[in-house]
């Protein structure tokens, strides 16, 4: 099993290395890509979008020509994991909270709709202990920075966890994302239920 | 892509436990140690959310911009966030006086104009700057010797704050003694606004050269390093685990052209710090979108090169050689 991790800018080295203790404790064989270029999107069975900036995500991407190869990828079925940045990244419908409508380059697969800075700035950033049963897990804590708000969800497109009433998790065929950010958490759960999916 | 022995939850916990040696933090309900949720809580402004933030940032470039206009070139650049500042330290250098925080009307502004996070910068040991900008809502602070001290003794006990802080740092001493008063990011110091990489690439190698001297050390020696830094043992003890820095570090100070970025984050960098560098060149548009370009793909030589020639070193900023300063105009002696 490969998994890439898009390496440009943001987690991407906690999402690896809670990606590598998640094949651990499966007890999965694999090995972990960083992606920066098309040829790095080869043969790869699954990809991680970290969180980050997305407009320096999707502007990197966009100018080495990752993101429209990416995008066909993901329509044709590769596995996704987007977190906070990268479920922006993944949803057909962006908003800012603040600056409204804001031009930048997505992915737009995945149908949802998600608002940018939906519970403010920094200052607003929290943790929260969120329940991950619905993925087979316990109560967990998770971190939330800067982070955006999924409002709706239609179509294939579904909720998996919620918190006061925000879906924080979602999930569509191929494509998870999450607002929150797994990769900082204590427990490893979403990134075994992200394997999982790779492995069926 | 490094891969670190520790997670960021296991680092989290550790700075908890450090918190236990911080009474007084403990007594003000600041720090606490690891704070038990309920499940719909939510906590904001903890430790965990200040440290979180700059991993958001890494591999990014944080750009200087002292108006809107400036702001949304850094944003449509591909910048990860802007630091706001008065004047830029090139012009600081210029007009001499006493260098203060920006205008909070101006921070304001490019708050509601652009999406991406924004910094401001207030003096060492400033706590009413910081308070004020805390109050404003900025996303960072930077407690920066590129303005005027406002304490020459002591910086500011970051612990008190929920906003997160960035500081400068030229040793591993300087920085593990900042990290200690509740930094959540560091900044290794270069000679802001000369244009002149070198005094960044002495810094950062030395910060380098003494994680790896710690590494060889015995307990015992470790032990005594700890008292000469000032800094609790526990801290070293997490450096020596790690093998770096224990929170993001970024480089600053002279970086001007897409390769000197890719340097910084080839000697180490979690990402770069651009002042002077991008506004006061002649092709700021294009030579921030190439700065960004560089420091994504700083392990790929051939997109390093892309991004050399999307600028031209005609138009890159004059510089000035630091040997050509007096002592008394360096500003990274300020607050060690």
């Amino acid at each position: 099993m490969k998994i890439g991790v898009l390496a440009y800018q943001g987690s991407f080295e906690e999402h690896a290395l809670q990606l590598k203790r998640a094949m651990s404790r499966l007890n999965f064989q694999g090995e972990i890509k960083p992606v920066k270029k098309s040829s790095d999107l080869k043969e790869l069975d699954g990809i991680i979008i970290p969180g980050g900036e997305s407009t320096t995500i999707g502007i990197v991407a966009q100018k080495l020509g990752v993101l429209s190869d990416l995008k066909a990828k993901i329509s044709e079925g590769l596995p996704v994991l987007g977190t906070c940045a990268g479920a922006i990244m993944l949803a057909k419908d962006v908003a800012d909270a603040k600056v409204l409508k804001k031009s930048q380059p997505l992915i737009g697969e995945m149908d949802i709709q998600v608002i940018r800075n939906y519970y403010g700035r920094q200052r607003e950033s929290f943790e929260a202990t969120l329940d991950f049963s619905a993925i087979g897990g316990e109560k967990g804590k998770a971190v939330f920075i800067r982070a955006p708000a999924i409002v709706k969800a239609w179509g294939d497109s579904r909720p998996l966890i919620t918190l006061q009433g925000i879906i924080v998790m979602a999930e569509e065929k191929n494509m998870l994302a999450t607002t929150f950010h797994p990769e900082l958490s204590d427990t490893s759960i979403v990134h075994e239920y992200f394997l999982k999916h790779v492995k069926r | 892509m490094r891969l670190y022995e520790l997670s960021f939850y296991e680092i989290e916990s550790f700075f908890y436990k450090l918190a236990e040696i911080k009474d007084i933090l403990k007594d003000d309900n600041l720090l606490q140690v690891s704070p038990t949720l309920e499940k719909g809580d939510i906590l904001q402004g903890t430790s965990m959310v200040k440290h979180a933030f700059p991993i958001f940032q890494k591999g990014g470039v944080v750009m200087d911009v002292t108006n809107v206009t400036q702001a949304q070139i850094a944003e449509d650049a591909g910048a990860t966030a802007v630091m706001v500042l008065d004047k830029l330290p090139y012009d600081v250098r210029k007009s001499g006086g006493v260098a203060r925080m920006a205008d909070p009307k101006i921070i304001e502004e490019v708050m509601t104009s652009i999406t991406i996070p924004v910094m401001a910068k207030v003096r060492i040991g400033h706590y009413y700057e910081a308070r004020v900008l805390e109050a404003l809502g900025v996303d960072m602070i930077d407690e920066s010797e590129v303005l005027t001290p406002a304490d020459e003794e002591h910086h500011i006990n970051k612990w008190q704050f929920k906003v997160p802080f960035v500081n400068g740092a030229r040793s591993l001493g300087e920085a593990l003694r900042r990290i200690n008063e509740g930094a959540s990011m560091i900044r290794t110091k270069g000679e802001a606004g000369t244009g002149n990489v070198s005094e960044a690439v002495k810094h950062i190698k030395l910060i380098n050269s003494e994680i790896a001297q710690l590494l060889s050390m015995s307990e015992e020696d470790r032990l005594k390093k700890s008292r000469e830094l000032q800094v609790p043992y526990q801290l070293v003890e997490l450096t020596v685990k790690l093998k770096r820095l224990p929170v993001v570090n970024f480089a600053a100070g002279g970086i001007a052209t897409p390769a000197d970025a890719a340097l910084m984050m080839w000697l180490g960098a979690d990402g770069v710090f651009v002042g002077s560098g991008i506004f006061k060149s002649s092709d700021p548009d294009q030579r921030a979108k190439a700065v960004v370009l560089a420091t994504a793909n700083w392990e790929d030589p051939e997109i390093v090169l892309e991004a050399q020639k999307m600028i031209s070193e005609s138009k890159s900023m004059m510089g000035i050689d630091i040997k050509t300063l007096k002592p008394e105009e360096l500003l990274q002696v300020r607050g060690s």
